[in-house]
């Protein structure tokens, strides 16, 4: 036994158990997070979800489905929108398995089922209590590929236009049903003054905050992202004309400081009773009409998506539960999913919370029940119109070789809308001209548009 | 004994320092068992450090030879230096350079100046000191996510902020901070949580001074601000640098404000929000792991250029060997 084996020896069993720490830590992190177990046959399953108003109901309902489902657990994830979609694409991409439910948008799921990453769930929902062809169409179809459902809207939502009645009464200002955007330009520039805002406009960046809204205004405008060549029309007329009057309003009649407000900005402003318009989701007349949410409850009156060279400008969304396929616990993600998106749910929120809180849009016997007739009538009506009239395969004046209105069903949207929507920041600053954003944005789609070619 | 025994090398052999020929140290067995077990007492440790520390740095390293986007996960293949070439030529690198540059630089310079005058202030016994001090640490104890959420909505709120309101005491108008002012409100956010951190560091130095030699400096006929400049700043001066040294490395890592209150426009686009943008949004490794790998070879070159520096003020300061 020399000194020299006696050291090797030392070293060599230090190595190994460092190694077998670092190891058997790495391994307990992923059994622990994969959210499947075996313990006393109860499975918990995690679920990634957006923290809009409606999924936070669903976690303070969740209890119940516990209670009937005594072996299923749910543990919830929510997080902000941009958030929420980074990681959970993170998460799929890389067969992460962090979580079995994942929320996903209308713009994910075929681009998701096309790859091969979401589970099919026209078995499971072809299940007759479950009643799939209760499911609004455009929702439905934007989810189903090659004739295969791949994920269950929870709620979807078009956009319209919400607006104080109290503040235009007193000055004397009209809305019609179909307004257009000069119309509602001129009527809320005439309203702001220094402590209202004419109208709350989302500014924030981001592909699915401020270009949301702004898709559709250069939709009607006669603009679009591209052409049916895959040729950007980022610097063509109508985008511009488009972004440049969404600018001036803004800055005309506006909220100040438009960068930071997003869709829960403008909310908190627009319930706050310190702005006259508001256009934005379908969904959040849920939150402005209920009077623990709001101040302005029961004074907002609403139209349908104001319009320039177009017949209707909403746009259509949906956020889904899909189970990705590499996920072991199917069923059991089936058997929650079942619950959230079933008509029980729908009366349970109603019931429960108040019937302006339920899930809008993913069902049309949604818009039957009377006690949601009642309640939500200001809106529900219209909801349900717009959603069912508008064409998510030509919402613009010229077609376009993708399905979307407010979005660009290709995965390198997500960049460049984003991109884009720093350039028209600048614009918002006053650091940059329409043209020049619209130039710089105009290189990025292109790249994106020649690799779809 | 070891400890013991080499104290006795230092103090016979005390030149072994200086000269850079490497002469061996004469050993007993002894010590060279000790030794030996020493060191062999520390592998696992090192082990450990080094797996986790290096073998994700060399992962991203491979990946930033590959074309990988998330997007399209059948394109996957060996990209050579195409990564690189294109993060070089795109223009976002240099100005997301620039960026970190100015952020961190302005937020160093005025946490330090501020910092300077705190530590100066608590320098003195007062009723309710160890309140003030604690009081003031506080910043620099706050997560950095929650402050960028407390200044974002508390205090540079357009309509509701407490910064507006106070402006508007005096009477300008408010001002929107985020859209028209990023860089300041991003500088504003970092140096108010790295004010503290300056502070300490430098009350460190303050009360490190000699209160005989200040007492005769006062005797001779220096004002308080003679002393400051020609006694107290001297003496800091290393404290000073280490401050700014340690805390430019803290910052260089800013990402909370970016993220929470600009999102990267106007300029504010550091390089931590950088490599995230093209990680998570646009779904490209590849191209992220080549920004990565350059943000570690500027940072190895501004730390040794610094630290070069650094040592050779310390050993100008009257170093014992």
């Amino acid at each position: 036994m020399t000194q020299h084996s006696n050291r090797r020896r030392v070293v060599v069993g230090a190595a190994v158990l460092a190694s077998g720490a670092l190891l058997a830590s790495c391994a307990g992190a992923g059994g622990g997070a994969g959210g499947g177990g075996g313990e006393d046959g109860v499975t918990t399953l995690t679920l990634a979800t957006v923290n809009n108003p409606q999924m936070v109901d669903m976690q303070e309902l969740a209890p119940k489905f516990e209670a009937e489902h005594p072996d299923i657990k749910i543990k919830f994830v929510q997080m902000e929108e941009n958030d929420l979609r980074d990681k959970v694409t993170a998460d799929i991409s890389t067969d992460g398995g962090q979580y079995d439910i994942m929320t996903i948008g209308s713009y994910e799921a075929p681009i998701w089922a096309a790859n091969g990453w979401l589970a099919d769930l026209t078995d499971y929902a072809g299940d007759a209590d479950y009643d799939v062809d209760d499911l609004m169409p455009p929702v439905r179809d934007a989810l189903t590929v090659d004739d295969s459902l791949y994920a269950v809207p929870f709620y979807a939502e078009s956009s319209f236009l919400m607006y104080n009645k109290e503040i235009l009464d007193e000055a004397g200002i009209e809305v019609s049903d179909r307004p257009t955007w000069d119309e509602v330009a001129e009527a809320a520039r005439a309203v702001a003054d220094d402590d209202t805002a004419g109208i709350c406009l989302r500014g924030k960046p981001g592909w699915g905050e401020v270009f949301a809204p702004l898709t559709t205004v250069v939709n009607t405008f006669g603009g679009q992202w591209y052409d049916e060549n895959w040729d950007a029309q980022v610097d063509g007329e109508g985008f511009t004309e488009a972004v440049q009057f969404y600018t001036d309003l803004v800055k005309d009649a506006g909220e100040s400081d438009p960068v930071s407000y997003g869709f829960t900005e403008c909310l908190n402003l627009f319930t706050q009773g310190d702005a006259a318009f508001w256009y934005d989701a379908t969904s959040a007349a849920g939150s402005v009409e209920s009077p623990e949410l709001s101040d302005v409850a029961g004074k907002i009156g609403y139209a349908h998506a104001p319009v320039n060279k177009t017949d209707e400008s909403g746009w259509l969304f949906a956020w889904n539960l899909a189970v990705p396929e590499s996920s072991q616990n199917k069923d059991a993600a089936w058997e929650f999913m079942n619950w959230a998106t079933s008509k029980e749910y729908i009366k349970l929120v109603g019931e429960e919370l108040g019937w302006s809180r339920v899930p809008p849009g993913s069902r049309q016997s949604t818009y039957e029940i009377p006690e949601y007739q009642d309640e939500a009538g200001a809106f529900a009506g219209l909801t349900k119109d717009i959603m069912l009239a508008v064409d998510p395969a030509q919402p613009g004046v010229d077609p376009q070789p993708y399905v979307g209105i407010q979005y660009v069903t290709i995965p390198e949207f997500q960049d460049v809308g984003n991109q884009v929507s720093q350039q028209v920041a600048d614009v918002f600053a006053g650091r940059s001209s329409v043209e020049d954003a619209l130039a710089a944005g105009q290189k990025v789609a292109q790249d994106a548009g020649d690799a779809q070619k | 004994m070891a400890i013991a025994d080499s104290t006795r090398l230092l103090v016979t052999a005390p030149d072994q320092g200086r000269r850079r020929k490497r002469t061996k140290i004469p050993l007993t067995p002894g010590e060279r068992r000790n030794l030996r077990l020493a060191r062999a007492l520390l592998w696992p440790a090192l082990i450990v450090a080094i797996l986790i520390t290096q073998v994700p740095f060399v992962v991203t390293i491979y990946y930033s030879f590959q074309t990988w986007n998330l997007q399209r996960p059948r394109d996957r293949g060996f990209a050579g230096l195409e990564n690189y070439v294109d993060v070089l030529t795109n223009g976002a690198f240099f100005s997301s350079l620039w960026a970190t540059v100015l952020i961190v630089g302005s937020s160093a310079v005025i946490s330090l100046v501020v910092g300077m005058a705190l530590a100066m202030l608590l320098d003195r016994k007062f009723f309710g000191r160890g309140l003030a001090r604690t009081l003031l640490i506080t910043p620099f104890l706050m997560m950095p996510a929650a402050s960028a959420l407390i200044w974002k909505w508390s205090m540079l709120d357009n309509d509701a902020g407490m910064v507006n309101w106070v402006l508007g005491l005096i009477g300008i108008s408010p001002i929107a901070w985020n859209t028209s002012l990023p860089i300041l409100t991003v500088i504003i956010t970092l140096a108010w949580q790295y004010t503290p951190f300056m502070m300490l560091i430098l009350l460190a130095g303050l009360q490190s001074q000699p209160q005989d030699v200040l007492e005769a400096a006062s005797v001779d006929g220096a004002g308080p601000v003679r002393t400051f400049f020609s006694m107290t700043l001297p003496h800091l001066r290393q404290y000073v640098e280490l401050a700014v040294l340690l805390g430019v490395i803290l910052m260089l890592q800013v990402f909370d404000p970016v993220n929470i209150m600009t999102k990267g426009t106007g300029g504010t686009k550091t390089m931590a929000y950088l490599l995230y943008e093209r990680a998570f949004i646009g779904s490209d490794i590849g191209e992220a792991s080549a920004y990565g790998v350059l943000t570690v070879i500027v940072t190895i070159v501004v730390a040794t250029i610094a630290l070069r520096t650094l040592f050779k003020m310390l050993k100008v300061e009257g170093d014992l060997r």
